[in-house]
């Protein structure tokens, strides 16, 4: 047993350390959620960093997508859900009815488990998000077309054939088309929701490296089933378990030295 | 770990023979009943088709589609004007019931849901869907017929809408809940409102299946007989180009020229029936050939 924890240990390396001065991009104030009278998420407390990494881990049902999905308020396509308390991004309460949802889910991007390309080409499913909210001539909408299939490592693989339609990629490409139409909106946070669980390993590494560039420009938060991943490519992490946040801290930290008997048990394959 | 494998004793395995001989037997007889009946069914369908293209090609002259219908009584003569006439009505009800049919069913789909509200509208939309098109004729006769006093092409295209609206309505539904809802969320992430999620995915996502819908209501309604009859009746003449009056079409020459003693309204009826029969196979072909590229795609 003791194996696994040193294999996850082992991954630390790979990721920058934690920025000490980073400051507070996202700020959740006592977070409950409920699916109709289920309390998924309890007195959740905890903040995010900006241009950090931040990996949510946890046995399935924890409450980890459940928290990711309430960054951008995605839940709120479902009347049964809802969720009570404060999520502060840039010190502004994003569960306010006073704030657009549109809006809010433009500065904050996201991408699901299973790639999600549109059933149009590739030059519009990343156009499709820039239309939304700017008016861009031709030639500029082109240059950010090309610098978010750049940024999202897919651009020497598409770059010949941007008319044709996004379901022909393979599932790894269609993920990174994925990312590509979240960055090209420029959002400030980009969430993601198992972003790798359904591809094949090297689809999964292209996209850790991705994860790792994209740091220096945004706030990323990561739901992962994957300890090692959680390991190599994120700077904190949290553990939750039954809804409950149990332990919050740098992933070095977390891995090496965790401050729960719950966290150590789950990192080294005790449960979950 | 070899040895581990060793150590482990495999059981006796069962004795062969434990299947009771009846159950072949039912086993076997069902698939003989059921390719049984399929062959009846299909021996009745294949006798009508054959016929049909064999009385009918043999009807089949350049008069058809040049002269109009004959009076009683007198040689030769067309259909041309009952082909116009069902033409014109058929665009008229499929394009009065494509937006209804295609909005309330994204309403059902996207809106509605599994409220009370939705509830009862696909409830009555079944109904619709099952009613007897002779009522949907007698409607649209007190409806339109007799407040504009007279039959007329505008009755006939609103009773054939009546009867499509309910099959585009379904179709339209159907289609738009094989969209995947991870597909909506992927775009309401982007910060698309509902609107844009709809008309520029789900419709899309969805638009070959929408547009089988509406193939297949047009070839339902191009071969309705009840609902003409007591809207646009028919007559032997080319109709005005308003449609008010009388305006001929297919299924009503066919009904009234089957049934006649003259044998050249016989053979009329026979080349209108060939006529509509494989402009519905056309149709159908082309909505299939939509649906199979789609999922190639």
């Amino acid at each position: 047993m003791s194996t696994i924890a040193v294999n996850a240990g082992g991954g630390i390396g790979n990721a920058a350390a934690a920025d000490a001065n980073a400051s507070v991009r996202i700020a959740v104030r006592n977070l409950d959620f409920y699916y109709g009278d289920f309390r998924g998420l309890k007195d959740i407390s905890l903040n995010f960093f900006d241009r950090q990494v931040t990996a949510l881990i946890g046995p399935s049902g924890c409450g980890k997508s459940t928290l990711l999905r309430t960054f951008n308020r995605i839940y709120s396509l479902y009347p049964e859900q809802r969720a009570t308390g404060e999520i502060l991004l840039d010190g502004q309460n994003v569960l306010s009815s006073s704030i657009d949802v549109n809006e809010l889910r433009a500065r904050v991007g996201m991408v699901f488990q299973k790639p999600t390309p549109f059933p149009m080409s590739i030059y519009d499913n990343i156009a499709f998000g820039i239309r939304l909210y700017e008016k861009l001539p031709r030639g500029e909408l082109d240059d950010r077309i090309e610098e978010a299939l750049r940024k999202a490592a897919l651009w020497d693989e598409v770059k010949d054939k941007l008319r044709q339609s996004g379901m022909g990629l393979s599932g790894g490409q269609q993920q990174r088309l994925c990312i590509a139409r979240t960055i090209a909106q420029r959002p400030e946070v980009i969430l993601l929701d198992e972003p790798t669980s359904a591809l094949d390993p090297i689809s999964t590494g292209k996209i850790e490296e991705l994860i790792e560039q994209l740091r220096s420009e945004f706030t990323i938060v990561i739901v992962t089933h994957n300890m090692q991943q959680a390991a190599r490519i994120s700077q904190y992490t949290a553990f939750m378990y039954l809804g409950e946040l149990v332990e919050f801290g740098p992933t070095a930290k977390m891995f090496m030295n965790p401050g729960k008997k719950q966290t150590q048990d789950y990192i080294t394959g005790r449960f979950g | 770990m070899d040895t581990a494998l060793q150590d482990k004793t495999i059981a006796a395995p069962a004795p062969w023979g434990r299947v009771r001989r009846s159950r072949y037997v039912a086993d076997r007889a069902l698939k003989i009943i059921c390719v049984l009946f399929t062959v009846l069914g299909a021996t009745v369908l294949g006798w009508i088709l054959l016929m049909l293209l064999y009385r009918g090609f043999g009807a089949l002259s350049p008069a058809v589609f040049t002269e109009t219908t004959p009076g009683p009584g007198s040689e030769g003569g067309g259909i041309a004007n009952a082909i116009v006439g069902s033409l014109i009505m058929t665009a008229l009800g499929i394009i009065v019931a494509t937006p209804i049919g295609v909005l309330a069913g994204t309403f059902l789909a996207e809106y509605g849901k599994g409220s009370k509200l939705a509830m009862v509208i696909r409830f009555v939309n079944d109904i619709l869907l099952a009613a007897p098109s002779i009522l949907i004729g007698l409607f649209v006769y007190m409806l339109m017929v007799q407040p504009m006093g007279g039959y007329s092409g505008w009755a006939g295209g609103v009773a054939l809408a009546i009867i499509a609206v309910p099959v585009v309505v379904r179709a339209t539904e159907d289609m738009l809940r094989l969209v995947p809802g991870s597909l909506r969320e992927a775009g309401a992430a982007l910060g698309a409102p509902m609107s844009t999620v709809i008309v520029k995915i789900s419709w899309k996502a969805a638009r070959a299946g929408m547009v089988t819908g509406v193939i297949l209501a047009t070839a339902r309604i191009a071969g309705e007989t009840a609902p003409l009859l007591f809207t646009a009746l028919n007559n032997t003449f080319w109709f005005s180009p308003n449609l008010m009056g009388g305006v001929s079409n297919l299924p009503v020459t066919i009904y009234q020229f089957a049934l006649a003693p003259y044998s050249n309204w016989q053979q009329l009826a026979w080349a209108g029936a060939l006529i509509i029969t494989l402009s519905i196979l056309a149709l159908s072909i082309t909505a299939r050939l939509l649906l199979r590229k789609d999922k190639v795609r």
